[in-house]
């Protein structure tokens, strides 16, 4: 008797526990969810009553050239990827010599995730001055240097330079961060007795690198890889809105851009909301093969 | 500890060995220089912008080092920057709306944390299997249902608005209840039967274990709140309520090429993350390798 007393007590009590965050959670995202899927199969404008359209939506989708094109640039943008992920281990096997100083180099090369926001993309605004910025400055010096008047590119505002910038700008932004301390907590779980037996072998840095410490990191870098690619559909909103405005001719513009601008500028929520589940399919997608393919590239 | 005493002790055979710097050590810290010039020079450049004079931010005759040290100290554009667009206001907003959001994060996931972890009651496996599935569904899909609520409450362009939406995440929950189930459950077993209350044990045992998890899930909530751009971009519209990022973006709309007063409001704008940051390092660090660990 007193043991059922128990369990309703517990069980009230655990209601009691979830309730501030589940009926948040219901509110702010469950239903939404749903919601989101309901609006991507109507037509809305906010200030009219919704009509239900059906597929129309996504047949619109498949044929809005725009929406490839900013399919194109956020795919482009992603190429940052693998040159953020080659800089983060480069500078995790650097401070992972456990030499004088590495707390301090740790600290700032962490500075812009931290500061990464609006603050930092005004400030690439003037890095990326054609005339004054830091690169074209760069490139001028090298000029005089050589001989030849060299000159750089419009980077923010000429069509083929603004992707380059914007990934230039973020792997600046990543290379130091999340991924690098968890490379170097990875480099850090490598036994030791490995590299004490391939020593013995003759194996020189090279050969111990490629034998031992990168097959022992590859759950880590499955992990950045995938998570970034994971972001990197959903990226590109705040940089783009700063420094190009999605331009020039819409060279910068992105999926989450186009969102935005589809709900809250232009107010067709449907199309938006069929856009936003276009992008879930994608980033469900590619979550379903890191599931698939992490038993099987995965080294332990 | 063994382990860690025999790591220590190889540590320091290897270092014996070593000669005080190698050709290697050379390399290595030529590479960690080039990369922490190259993380710091841009914020050199910023800091050194915020102080000039307007005029010579774009001159031909300027002396190269002259963009990276700071050798005029114009503090007017920090009173101007501050003093053009209501930046206190800005500020004010920032703060109460992340604080908001970072304490009602923090509450009401390590509550539900703990019902998840430790408790007994029907639904929970679904429940809990709700909030997994939701985690990797884009913000972007539940962004315009949620907008077009808070329209239907009359709630844009409130504060309301912009804290509600970010407090109740699967994502902290999760998190916390991950770092809970890690807990010996010895010390509230015992506390049960010395008559202990449910709340009781969270808040007198288990709170006080869990220090790092809410540290660090304070952390990343606070800054993700501080940086939060588009939302608050979506929902607010007056002017007055902007916080920091939003007020910054209104700022440079207004000011386009002003450039000594934006890196002035960029370098006030960064300053407060940067204290945290010094001060919360260690936590950041322990708190990225708590979520790598889980993927």
């Amino acid at each position: 008797m007193s043991g059922i007393k128990n369990k309703t007590k517990e069980a009230i009590t655990a209601y009691l526990f979830l309730a501030p965050n589940l009926i948040g959670f219901m509110i702010f995202t469950s239903i939404p969810v749903i919601a989101s899927l309901a609006l991507s199969f109507m037509k809305w404008d906010l200030f009219s009553p919704p009509q239900l359209v059906g597929f129309e939506n996504f047949n619109a989708l498949f044929r809005d050239s725009y929406f490839w094109q900013y399919c194109w640039n956020t795919v482009y943008l992603m190429m940052a990827i693998p040159f953020s992920i080659a800089g983060s281990l480069i500078l995790a096997l650097a401070l992972n010599q456990k030499l004088k100083g590495m707390v301090f180099f740790r600290t700032v090369y962490f500075l812009p995730t931290i500061c990464s926001g609006v603050a930092i993309y005004m400030l690439w605004r003037l890095v990326y001055n054609p005339d004054f910025g830091v690169f074209n400055m760069l490139i001028a010096k090298f000029g005089d240097l050589i001989g030849v008047p060299l000159k750089g590119p419009f980077w923010l505002t000429d069509e083929a330079w603004a992707k380059p910038a914007l990934i230039i700008m973020s792997v600046w932004q990543t290379v130091g961060g999340y991924n690098m301390i968890l490379y170097l907590a990875a480099l850090q779980g490598v036994p030791r007795d490995f590299y004490e037996a391939a020593e013995i072998d003759g194996a020189n840095s090279w050969q111990k690198f490629w034998a031992i410490t990168w097959p022992q990191i590859s759950p880590t870098t499955f992990f950045i890889a995938t998570m970034s690619v994971i972001g990197g559909f959903q990226a590109g909103f705040d940089p783009a809105y700063i420094m190009t405005g999605g331009g020039p001719n819409g060279s910068t513009t992105t999926l989450i851009y186009y969102i935005f601008n589809n709900a809250f500028k232009w107010h067709q929520m449907g199309y938006a909301a069929a856009i936003s589940w276009v992008l879930f399919l994608v980033i469900f997608a590619v979550t379903l093969a890191k599931w698939k393919l992490f038993s099987k590239t995965v080294h332990y | 500890m063994n382990s860690k005493s025999k790591e220590s002790a190889r540590h320091q055979l290897t270092s014996s060995k070593r000669k005080p710097l190698a050709l290697s050590d050379i390399g290595i810290y030529a590479v960690l220089i080039l990369g922490a010039i190259t993380m710091v020079a841009p914020f050199l450049w910023m800091i050194t912008t915020s102080l000039k004079n307007p005029g010579d931010v774009f001159s031909y005759k300027k002396i190269w080092w002259h963009d990276w040290v700071p050798v005029s100290f114009v503090w007017r554009n920090y009173v101007e920057a501050w003093n053009v667009v209501p930046f206190a206001r800005f500020y004010l907003n920032s703060i109460f709306v992340v604080a908001l959001t970072t304490f009602g994060q923090v509450a009401t996931s390590a509550m539900a944390a703990y019902a998840f972890a430790r408790l007994q009651f029907p639904g929970r496996n679904q429940i809990f299997f709700s909030y997994l599935a939701t985690m990797m569904i884009p913000g972007a899909v539940t962004m315009i249902p949620v907008f077009i609520l808070l329209r239907q409450l009359g709630w844009i362009d409130t504060y309301k608005a912009m804290i509600l939406p970010g407090i109740f995440t699967a994502y902290g929950t999760f998190m916390l209840r991950q770092f809970f189930l890690t807990l010996p459950k010895d010390l509230e077993d015992a506390a049960m039967i010395d008559g202990c209350s449910y709340f009781g044990i969270f808040w007198k045992i288990l709170l006080p274990l869990s220090k790092p998890a809410l540290a660090t899930l304070t952390i990343f909530t606070f800054m993700g709140s501080w940086m939060n751009f588009m939302w608050p971009l979506i929902v607010m519209n007056s002017e007055e309520k902007y916080p920091l990022p939003v007020g910054l973006a209104y700022f440079q709309s207004l000011h386009h090429t002003d450039w000594t007063l934006l890196m002035a409001g960029s370098v006030m704008m960064i300053l407060p993350i940067l204290v945290l940051f010094i001060f919360g390092q260690r936590y950041f660090v322990e708190g990225i390798k708590l979520t790598g660990i889980k993927g």
